[in-house]
Parts: C-alpha cells; sequence; structure tokens
C-alpha cells in the first residue's frame, strides 16, 4: 500500500536521478524513461483497482500522523486521474522519441519530464493544501522548461506569458494557504474540511472564491484563460500534447477536491460556478472560430471543454460530478490525441496555418483518420466518448433543473463541430496533391508516433465502448466527492 | 577572454574557501536538531564556489571540484530518493527514519539517522545546482576581475 501510493511521486525522481546520471546517453535516457513510466503505469492501475474495492486509502509521509504530518492519499477520483496522466505521459513520451527535435536536442528533456510526471502524481495523491502547493510548483518549474526548449524568440517571448502568470497565481496560492491556516491552523485537508465548517459564513466564503481564483488561473476558466492560447502552440509538439491534456486538468481536480471537500454544503458557489461555466464553453469556443491555426484552435477549445467540467461542478450533484469526471477521462484522452496529431501534419508539412493546408488525404490518409475520430468525439457525435460525456452532463444539467447552462453547452457543441470540421475540411479534404513539406520520417520514427498516437485513439474508443461501466466508476467517485465522511475518517485514522 | 587576476581577493579566497566548506558540513550536520540542514549548507558551499568564480572565472570553478555538474545532481537526487525507497522497501511510510547510533573511538558517540542521509542528497543537489548555474550562465565572464557593484 505504501509503495503503490508513494511509488508514482518517487519512482519518476529516481528515473530523473538516473537520466541524469546517464547524461549524453539518449538511449539509456530513453530506456530510463519508458521503464519508469511503465512501472508507475502498472503501479498506478493497481492502486485505482485497489481504492475501487476497498475505498479510500492513505499513507502519513514520514510517519507523522496526520494533521501533523503530510498525508498521501488517494479515493477513486485521485485514482481515476492518476492512471490517465500517467498513461498520456508514458504515450507522449514514446511519440516524442520518435519525433526530430525536442527530445533529441535536449539532453535534459527526459530528467525534466520525469520531474513533471512525478508533480502531476503528487498533485493528485497529496491530501494537504501546503503540500499541493508544493506539487504544482515542481510541476510548474518543470514545465517551464519543456514550454521553452529550443529556445526560439516567439518561444520565450510566450513563455514570458506563462511564467509570469504562473508566478501570480502561485503568488495568490499561498496567500490563500496563508488566510486558511490564520483561520483554522491546519493544512491538512480532511483535518480543514472538519475545521472550515466551523468558521463564520463570510470568511468560507472568502476562502472559497479565493481557492476558485487560485485553481480557476491554473485551470484556465473565465476570465482567467487569456494565457492558455497564447503559450500553448509555441512549444514542441509532444510538450503542448501533454500540457493541454493534463495541466489545466489538475487545475480542475484542485477546485473539485478544494470546493466539494473543504466547504460545506451552505457555502458551495454553485451558481457562480455555473455561471462561469458558461461564460467559459462560449469564449473559448467563439475564441476558436477565430482562429486560423490548428494548435491554436485546439488551445481555445481547452478552455471552452473546462466549462464543461466546472458546469459538473457547479451542479453539486452527485450526477453532475460524475459527470464532471467522466467528462474529464474523454478529454484527457481526447484533447491529448488531437494535439499529438496536430504535430504529425506540423511534422509534415512544415505548417499548421490552415490557409497554406489543403489535401493531406492523399498523402496521409492515416492521419485524416486518426484525426477525424477525436474531433468527432471531441464535438459529442455519438457512439464517440464525448457524447457519452456529454450526455452524462446534460442529464445532470436536467436533473437539476440547470436549462440555461445545459442549453449553452449544447450550442456550444455545435459550434465545436464546426471548428472541428474547418480544420479537418481545410487540412485533409480540398484539392490539390497536399501540402507537403518533403520532411518525411524514417520508418522507426513513424512507427513510434503514429502508433502512440493511434493507441490514444484506440483508447478513447475503448472509453465509449467501456462506457457504462466508467459511468459507474465515475458515479462511485463523485458520491465519495460529495460524502467526504469516508475520505477524513481514512487520513484522520477514526 | 581570461580576467586579470586580484592578488587581494586570491589570498583571502585561500583563507576563505576551505573554511566556508567546513561552515557548509558543520550545517549540514548540525540541520537535525539546530538551525541548518542540508540546503542551507549547499547555499554556504555555493557561495565559496562563488567566490571562486569572481576570482577566477569558470575555469576555476570547473577546476575545484572533480566531476561534472550533473554528477552532482544526479548523485543528491539518488541519495535523496534512495532514502524515500529505503523506508518504502521495508513496509514502512516513504521517507521515514531510522536512527544510528555508533561508538566512533576517539570522537566519541555520534547518532545518524536518515534523515540525515537525506539532507547529504539536498546538499548535494544545491551544489550541483549552483554548479550548473555556473557553467549554464557564466561563460563570458567580465574582463574585470571584480564586477561592478551593481552586478552583486
Amino acid at each position: 500500500m505504501n509503495l503503490l501510493l508513494a511509488g508514482p511521486v518517487v519512482l519518476p525522481l529516481l528515473g530523473a536521478a538516473l537520466c541524469i546520471g546517464a547524461g549524453r546517453s539518449r538511449n539509456a535516457q530513453r530506456v530510463i524513461a519508458v521503464l519508469t513510466l511503465t512501472a508507475v503505469a502498472v503501479l498506478s492501475a493497481v492502486l485505482l483497482l485497489r481504492v475501487d474495492d476497498e475505498g479510500t486509502v492513505a499513507v502519513q509521509v514520514g510517519g507523522w500522523e496526520a494533521p501533523v504530518g503530510i498525508t498521501l492519499v488517494a479515493d477513486r477520483l485521485a485514482a481515476i486521474m492518476l492512471v490517465l496522466a500517467v498513461l498520456m505521459l508514458l504515450a507522449v513520451l514514446v511519440y516524442a522519441i520518435g519525433q526530430p527535435g525536442a527530445e533529441e536536442d535536449h539532453v535534459g528533456f527526459h530528467p525534466v519530464y520525469l520531474v513533471l510526471a512525478a508533480g502531476v502524481a503528487l498533485a493528485f495523491l497529496t491530501g494537504d493544501l501546503f503540500n499541493l502547493f508544493v506539487a504544482f510548483e515542481v510541476l510548474l518549474m518543470a514545465s517551464y522548461v519543456l514550454l521553452t526548449l529550443g529556445g526560439r524568440a516567439d518561444q520565450v517571448r510566450s513563455g514570458m506569458t506563462y511564467v509570469v502568470i504562473s508566478l501570480l497565481a502561485s503568488a495568490l496560492f499561498l496567500a490563500a494557504l496563508a488566510f486558511v491556516y490564520a483561520a483554522t491552523g491546519t493544512l491538512n485537508l480532511a483535518d480543514l474540511s472538519e475545521k472550515v465548517a466551523a468558521l463564520p459564513t463570510g470568511v468560507r466564503t472568502g476562502l472559497a472564491l479565493l481557492l476558485i481564483v487560485v485553481f480557476g488561473i491554473k485551470s484556465a476558466i473565465f476570465p482567467l484563460f487569456f494565457w492558455l492560447p497564447d503559450s500553448y502552440p509555441t512549444a514542441p509538439s509532444p510538450v503542448t500534447a501533454v500540457f493541454a491534456g493534463l495541466l489545466t486538468k489538475v487545475g480542475v481536480y484542485a477546485l473539485l477536491r478544494s470546493q466539494t471537500l473543504l466547504f460545506p454544503p451552505d457555502t458551495r458557489p454553485g451558481t457562480l460556478l455555473l455561471v462561469v461555466a458558461a461564460l467559459t464553453m462560449v469564449v473559448g469556443v467563439l475564441g476558436a472560430v477565430t482562429q486560423d491555426d490548428i494548435k491554436r484552435i485546439l488551445s481555445f477549445h481547452i478552455v471552452s471543454q473546462i466549462g464543461y467540467m466546472v458546469m459538473g461542478l457547479g451542479l453539486f450533484t452527485v450526477a453532475g460530478l460524475a459527470g464532471a469526471v467522466i467528462y474529464i477521462i474523454h478529454h484527457i484522452v481526447v484533447k491529448t490525441t488531437l494535439f499529438l496529431v496536430a504535430g504529425l501534419v506540423e511534422q509534415r508539412t512544415g505548417t499548421g496555418k490552415l490557409a497554406e493546408l489543403t489535401g493531406l488525404r492523399r498523402l496521409e490518409p492515416v492521419l485524416a483518420v486518426l484525426f477525424l475520430l477525436p474531433a468527432l468525439s471531441l464535438a459529442g457525435i455519438p457512439p464517440f466518448s464525448g457524447f457519452v460525456a456529454k450526455l452524462a452532463l446534460v442529464e445532470a444539467g436536467m436533473g437539476a433543473e440547470a436549462y440555461v447552462v445545459v442549453a449553452v453547452s449544447l450550442a456550444v457543441s455545435l459550434l465545436t463541430l464546426f471548428s472541428m470540421s474547418k480544420i479537418w475540411s481545410n487540412t485533409f479534404w480540398g484539392p490539390g496533391p497536399g501540402t507537403d513539406s518533403g520532411r518525411t520520417l524514417t520508418a522507426p520514427r513513424r512507427a513510434l508516433m503514429v502508433g502512440s498516437t493511434g493507441g490514444l485513439v484506440a483508447l478513447s474508443l475503448a472509453i465509449a465502448v467501456a462506457a457504462g461501466p466508467l459511468y459507474a466508476l465515475s458515479e462511485r467517485a463523485a458520491a465519495d466527492l460529495m460524502d467526504t465522511r469516508g475520505y477524513v475518517e481514512e487520513v484522520l485514522g477514526r | 577572454m581570461r580576467p586579470r587576476r586580484s592578488l587581494i581577493l586570491d589570498t583571502t579566497l585561500r583563507l576563505v574557501f576551505d573554511a566556508a566548506l567546513v561552515l557548509s558540513v558543520y550545517l549540514l550536520f548540525a540541520g537535525h536538531n539546530q538551525p541548518g540542514g542540508g540546503f542551507v549548507g549547499g547555499l554556504v558551499a555555493g557561495g565559496a564556489l562563488g567566490l571562486r568564480y569572481l576570482a577566477g572565472g569558470l575555469d576555476e570553478v570547473r577546476a575545484t571540484l572533480p566531476g561534472r555538474p550533473w554528477h552532482y545532481l544526479s548523485a543528491g537526487l539518488l541519495v535523496a530518493v534512495g532514502m524515500a525507497l529505503r523506508s518504502l522497501v521495508g513496509g514502512g511510510a516513504p521517507l521515514d527514519q531510522t536512527a544510528y547510533t555508533g561508538d566512533l573511538l576517539v570522537i566519541g558517540t555520534a547518532k545518524l539517522t536518515t534523515a540525515t542521509i537525506f539532507d547529504v542528497g539536498v546538499y548535494l543537489i544545491v551544489v550541483g545546482l549552483v554548479l550548473l548555474i555556473f557553467e549554464g550562465l557564466g561563460e563570458h565572464p567580465s574582463e574585470s576581475p571584480v564586477p561592478e557593484e551593481h552586478g552583486s
């Protein structure tokens, strides 16, 4: 049990140490990194099965009992997020090894990537608000490096925006931590869950709003999303893919966790979150419609889709949260895949501008299919995973009589379909022999890149096929979130 | 281009450098019960290396310690993570600590906790990081042996 909970954090750090030691031998680094992430994937899958079977599990780091020490804790939501995150990290790592560029040219890619993995795992597993801050810092430090690998002027410029915004969010987070500690005298999430309830309503609302702003910046909700479409597209494709799939979702996870665990039902800002969710969906998708670059369109869609997850949270019902969880499952896989395909397109054509792309289906029929399936899924066309996820959210919305946000979410789906078909018809359809930069890949490289992308497409199809059991799992995870007693008792050892 | 060396700085350095390293090691071990620790110790050692850099530039920093910066980073991270794994393999909580007491003949009785070994890892990481910063940013030392006042 201890190994299951601590392994996903400790093993990537061990891998990072070995990768630094391996130095310039790229092949040794590759073997270490892939083995490490595979081991973590196995551990986290076992953890998920175990948690789903036996309920929440917790470990006290250093043997110091909560609330004095730091707790590592996994409930169903954390375990689900962890499994998905590690699978994405592994698939993108394989893709990056295939792609000429970032991974090959930089001795630091593998160590930093593994540190990012450790940070993401810690963010999901920690049961301590300050430790969550540390986890965010670890993954942000790693992301600063990955974002600017290559050191081109436009990367450094958008990297600056990203760094400044992240530092601002971190400073706010630290201030929020200070307020929470001053008000309650603890930062352990389970302990807070009991102590926050005793605070005056005004203080509780203030803390809840402050945490929404902090995690809102990290998860790019309206109106705090502006940094995202600016900074993500310039990074190397594998890096953009893993950021798009994971980093904002770490923010969403923190939102879900803090709003459900810390605050009692009467301070839950449901209406506010629903309004923010609707605005996030609309503004994100409208931003996407006006763009003409594949990666920028996809980046705006990240924002739009965060809205759906926040909508599930804002309903504050088991059905709503279950919808949010299954939406996150679907989104992480599909979004990562789309960015990987965008990277393959850029690799082949040398550009991501829709105006310069045409007829790629003749050159790359496989890519056309690999893009089409997740794109339709993203728009929520049956029978793909996006349909399942959106259906769950819409049903939850109807159940909670939140008709406006449901209507908005359906309209936004249509616009999503519009901009996905815009990308697809511009890039793969159209006249001409197809845009070609003449940069073809060697067979093994191509196998790695297309293989990992294809694997993720298969995974997203599998989500649709296994929708029933997955929704049941999401519902159990949501029930855990709504009823925090199991979590609190496990952590505080009662 | 090699900067001109300053006699005063070189002489002072000879006196201060070793003392600073001893102080850094003292802080590292004192950190278990008193102010100090691996991070602070590493920073003091980094400060001593900084003096070397001021006196002789990057070449002098490179000549001071054996190995390259990333060897220190890697070794430090391995030691620290190793301590976390050690307790896990034994079935304990991650980073759980154990104390060993030994009789060191002349020096007396010494107590060594695994937390101190973890701190040695932190110390090495900080030293490695400082070395790496000089490696990455220190390649073109200014012409004067000591940077201008505002540069410090």
